[in-house]
């Protein structure tokens, strides 16, 4: 790796965060924006035109509000809770490939930060980090409501990261390899996974709101029993981070489920479009569809959050374990089945 | 027992089949309705500042001490308003009328001070009903937010109405 293949990647790794913190800042006044559509009201309108400096406004009243730390918690573990949530939520874009390689003066390079063979596994394990953040935070806080939350977010999440990744044991069933960069370029020409793996993808999804804790799966922060639940006792930026790193999380989980199941950067007749814009604005042209997919499963998030009402928690160990994982494993036989009498 | 109004349903709770435990139809259904408000509902928002809604008619809003025809200020400082208040927001202080302010005042006896507290008036318009001068209405808009109690107190700049040819 040379200097200049040096320089693009920390380009890329720049451009990469600011998208993800300006797409989670913008989700903030989309999600509150798309809950009034859908509510037949109108959002918030008043700082600019349509509101679009709203998150900005949000932003300064978060950093002026003033921070609280509870005398009876411990102090560095409540700090170290929101930066490790919202630290987590930022490294899970690392290895999804933006698009196909691009064209700078003779050189192709990758649309991607790392092609690490195990990409798979990685946002897998990185996923799984991100409940620390907050059963660190809930644990800190001494407080019985953020503990409990703290407890919710721990169970739901080891419940659901089983059924996930025993749907994406059928996927990898189908791809053969770990790789983010080579799942995405196999789905070239309408061979996207979620034709092959549509229970798959169903699963997938599902454990993909458990594992965001959002709506019908916010049981850690569900405000009717717990108050705030594990950000009870957190105020200005800290909570604020932890409530980015929800958003951010959304994004990383739409472009993992856009990669892994709905093409990636894919899109029909993109042959033809690659050879007639040339190889520097085709693959712009493929991220750009990549990121219209991740929006449009962003969308479905909030969509899902004003629609369904909340799980009790004994439904949701049930949905879990008795329902998601036998589905899960029964995908996995079929799948088996179908690769060894049918392909 | 026999139900008499005729009204009463039988809802029979049937065990949700297996295709309906696996809450799919439902929750289809339901993003269907979400969906369709999203896209086709209009909004019932007023947007207030810019925009305000019409009161009613008989809309009972801030008080207001109105003039004659020849600009003269109608009240005589009878008291009967402040009499008939259910909630005591109103007080005045009596003169009488000098020589020369015969184009102010209509009556012999007018109000020099004349207070109405808003936080304790009620809107119910006895004053209105009680004045038997037709000095005071309730016609005016809402009464405004303020910081201070001291500043719902309203002395007769603001309530007396503007004199006619300005």
């Amino acid at each position: 790796m040379d200097t200049r293949e040096i320089i693009v990647r920390l380009v890329l790794i720049v451009v990469i965060f600011l998208i993800s913190l300006v797409i989670a800042m913008y989700s903030t006044y989309a999600e509150r924006k798309i809950a009034a559509f859908f509510q037949d009201r109108v959002g918030p309108n008043r700082a600019g035109p349509f509101g679009i400096l709203q998150p900005l406004a949000d932003g300064a009243k978060m950093f002026l509000k003033e921070e609280i730390i509870p005398t009876n918690s411990s102090k560095f573990l409540f700090i170290v809770g929101p930066s490790l949530a919202i630290m987590t939520a930022c490294i899970g874009s690392a290895v999804i490939p933006w698009g196909q390689q691009i064209q700078i003066g003779t050189r192709m390079y990758d649309l991607q930060v790392t092609d690490i063979n195990v990409g798979l596994l990685y946002i897998f394990g990185v996923v799984s980090l991100g409940v620390y953040g907050v059963m660190i935070g809930g644990w800190a806080s001494n407080n019985k409501y953020s503990l409990l939350g703290a407890i919710r977010a721990a169970s739901q999440n080891i419940s659901y990261e089983i059924a996930m990744g025993l749907s994406i044991i059928a996927l990898l069933m189908v791809t053969n390899t770990l790789s983010l960069k080579e799942i995405a370029a196999q789905q070239h020409g309408w061979h996207w996974n979620v034709l092959y793996q549509p229970i798959g993808f169903l699963l997938f999804i599902v454990c993909a709101f458990a594992e965001t804790n959002r709506t019908p799966f916010d049981l850690p922060e569900c405000e009717t029993e717990l108050v705030g639940g594990y950000h009870t006792e957190y105020s200005s930026m800290k909570l604020g981070f932890y409530l980015f790193a929800e958003y951010i999380n959304m994004f990383v989980s739409s472009a993992v489920m856009a990669t892994l199941y709905w093409g990636g950067y894919n899109y029909p007749g993109m042959d033809w479009v690659a050879a007639h814009v040339g190889p520097v604005v085709g693959p712009l042209i493929g991220m750009v569809v990549l990121f219209a997919k991740i929006f449009l499963f962003i969308f479905f998030f909030m969509w899902v959050r004003w629609t369904i009402p909340r799980f009790r928690y004994d439904q949701l160990m049930d949905l879990g374990w008795k329902g998601l994982i036998p589905l899960a494993i029964a995908n996995i036989i079929g799948t088996g089945l179908w690769i060894t009498f049918v392909k | 027992m026999e139900s008499l109004s005729n009204k009463r349903k039988v809802i029979e709770s049937k065990p949700l089949s297996l295709w309906e435990r696996t809450y799919l139809p439902a929750v289809v259904k339901g993003l269907a309705i979400t969906l369709k408000h999203f896209l086709f509902r209009k909004d019932v928002t007023v947007r207030y500042p810019e925009q305000k809604r019409e009161f009613s008619e008989n809309f009972r809003g801030m008080h207001s001490l109105k003039r004659d025809d020849e600009g003269r200020e109608r009240c005589t400082a009878c008291g009967l308003c402040a009499l008939s208040c259910p909630a005591e927001a109103i007080t005045m202080i009596a003169a009488e009328r000098k020589p020369g302010e015969e184009n102010l005042y209509r009556e012999e006896k007018y109000a020099a001070v004349y207070e109405i507290n808003m936080l304790r008036c009620i809107f119910c318009g006895l004053c209105e009903e009680a004045c038997p001068k037709e000095a005071i209405y309730l016609d005016g808009d809402i009464v405004p937010a303020d910081y201070l109690r001291k500043d719902f107190i309203y002395g007769k700049d603001k309530l007396v109405e503007a004199p006619l040819n300005q």
